[in-house]
């Protein structure tokens, strides 16, 4: 028998705001133009909304500061915060908040101004007092502990991420929305200034602005809508820590549990996905994901970003918009890889478009390789 | 539910590590019931959900599970190691290695704890481990 949560409630609305850079506009003023944007594209007004789903590194309390800036009394409300995964993993809460008859027309959303606002990581983490002394880069370092293990356990190259960053260049010189579009080669990625060996800064996602805004209703409502309902097939959850210290092993990310609870609940497997969405905040959480997702094993997904495999006319089309690496990234990004899984599903990407798109995987990442949610998508077709 | 039966006034393990670490002791909880030692110090095992931990030094002997050199301009003091060190005992820490070349830290390196008193707060920080 399948899962009640199974295709019950889909996706009606999508909007961007601020991508790049938005200045002299503050993060909410940012979210709210994002927000304007998707109610325009389901044809809703900001008072149909009962249900409001956010995150947020400026407000610590950031469903009550975002209800009451855009003047709006939700029924329900979640601001569960795991980092840039959130908006990923509130879907979830969403699809259950509409099926339980708690909220009817539920708003995902999310802004920042982390460019313009000065390209610092905005957040109000607690310090580390076990790794203060020791000056890590937050969240560079992390990553760069497990690109070295990967690379130490796997023989994972640094033209292997490099690829990656190359792979995520060509999606973004198909969208004309994409921040960072000039021609990038593999050397230029490994010569760039190294940050935190083995991660050099073009193996870093990039510090833009901008917001981005997911409207979901139940199933039954969603064909009232001008666009194609994009079904919530199935999302999934895990975290194994905090903080990296505390990882098992940095080779294998939660991805591995969160990955295989979206998949049951949707009844589908990795061979059903037509199109892929990672976050991407360092080149080697692509290789990472893509293993513990599914789409190679263990070790190989070094070999298996290589030689333009996920670039364009590649066997998997992963991060089509052009990634965290090339296209947006504001503090967090999770919000984007939902809104670009439902434009490809939706059609109409232009050059970018992935043909016969009917399942789309979208893999949230927060904190250290902490929190993992996976999403999956479908159109009517997979119903 | 059980009981604590570490005290249940006075300082927590925060303190209690600290306190060891100004005494020239690097020590950590370890689980009477399963055994394991854990890092950072808690009031409860992570490997196995016991309550009941007794404080026990540690050998300072570990193996560098993972590294980073941290590239820094020479006038702002130069390039620095970061890395996690896999305890003989079995817990991972975050530190770095003193006594060689930031990107001389190589992965599988055994290396020993040190604790640097530089500072009100000691810390443990380790050095390559002398050939046997």
């Amino acid at each position: 028998m399948s899962h009640e949560l199974r295709g019950s409630s889909a996706i009606v609305g999508v909007g961007l705001a601020g991508c790049g850079e938005a200045h002299g506009r503050m993060p909410l003023d940012i979210l709210a133009e994002a927000t304007h944007n998707a109610l325009d594209d389901a044809g809703l007004k900001l008072s149909d909304i009962d249900g409001l789903f956010t995150g947020s590194s400026y407000h610590f309390m950031p469903t009550l500061s975002t209800a009451e800036y855009l003047g709006i009394k939700p029924r329900f409300s979640d601001g569960s915060m795991v980092g840039g995964s959130s908006f990923v993993a509130h879907t979830l809460n969403a699809a259950m908040a509409i099926k339980n008859g708690l909220c009817e027309v539920a708003l995902i959303c999310y802004g920042s101004n982390q460019r313009t606002a000065g390209g610092k990581l905005a957040t109000m983490s607690e310090q580390q007092t076990y790794e203060t002394p020791y000056k890590p880069r937050y969240p560079i370092s992390s990553y760069a502990f497990a690109a070295a293990r990967h690379m130490h356990q796997y023989g994972t190259t640094r033209e292997n991420m490099a690829d990656v960053a190359v792979a995520a260049r060509k999606w973004a010189q198909l969208n004309p929305e994409a921040f960072s579009r000039a021609d990038l080669t593999r050397e230029e990625v490994m010569s760039a200034r190294m940050v935190s060996d083995p991660l050099s800064l073009l193996d870093c996602c990039l510090v833009t602005d901008g917001g981005g805004a997911v409207i979901m209703v139940s199933s039954e409502r969603a064909k009232d809508f001008p666009n194609k309902p994009v079904y919530l097939m199935g999302t999934g959850t895990a975290h194994w820590h905090r903080q990296i210290t505390q990882m098992p092993d940095l080779t294998t990310t939660a991805a591995l549990d969160s990955g295989k609870r979206a998949f049951d609940m949707a009844g589908l497997t990795k061979d059903d996905v037509d199109v892929v969405e990672l976050y991407d905040a360092f080149t080697i959480n692509t290789i990472l994901f893509l293993e513990d997702l599914g789409f190679c094993a263990k070790g190989e997904g070094g070999a298996f970003v290589s030689n333009g495999n996920i670039a364009p006319g590649g066997s998997l089309p992963v991060n089509t918009n052009g990634g965290g690496l090339s296209c947006v990234h504001p503090g967090m990004y999770g919000i984007f890889i939902l809104i670009e899984a439902v434009r490809q599903l939706r059609g109409g990407c232009g050059d970018r478009q992935v043909s016969d798109a009917e399942v789309a995987l979208v893999h949230g990442n927060g904190g250290v390789l902490s929190s993992q949610v996976t999403s999956i998508l479908g159109t009517e077709a997979v119903l | 539910m059980s009981e604590i039966s570490t005290s249940p006034v006075g300082p927590g393990p925060d303190k209690v590590y600290a306190d060891y670490l100004k005494k020239e002791v690097f020590a950590l909880p370890k689980c009477k019931k399963c055994g394991e030692f854990h890092f950072f110090p808690r009031i409860v095992c992570p490997h196995c959900g016991s309550f009941e931990l007794e404080w026990q030094p540690l050998s300072g002997k570990g193996e560098v599970y993972s590294t980073t050199t941290i590239r820094r301009k020479p006038e702002r003091g130069g390039n620095y190691n970061v890395c996690l060190v896999t305890l003989e005992e079995g817990p991972r820490l975050m530190s770095r290695v003193e006594g060689i070349e930031a990107e001389a830290v190589k992965i599988g390196a055994q290396v020993c704890a040190q604790i640097n008193n530089d500072s009100d707060e000691p810390f443990v920080v380790f050095t390559p481990a002398k050939e046997a």
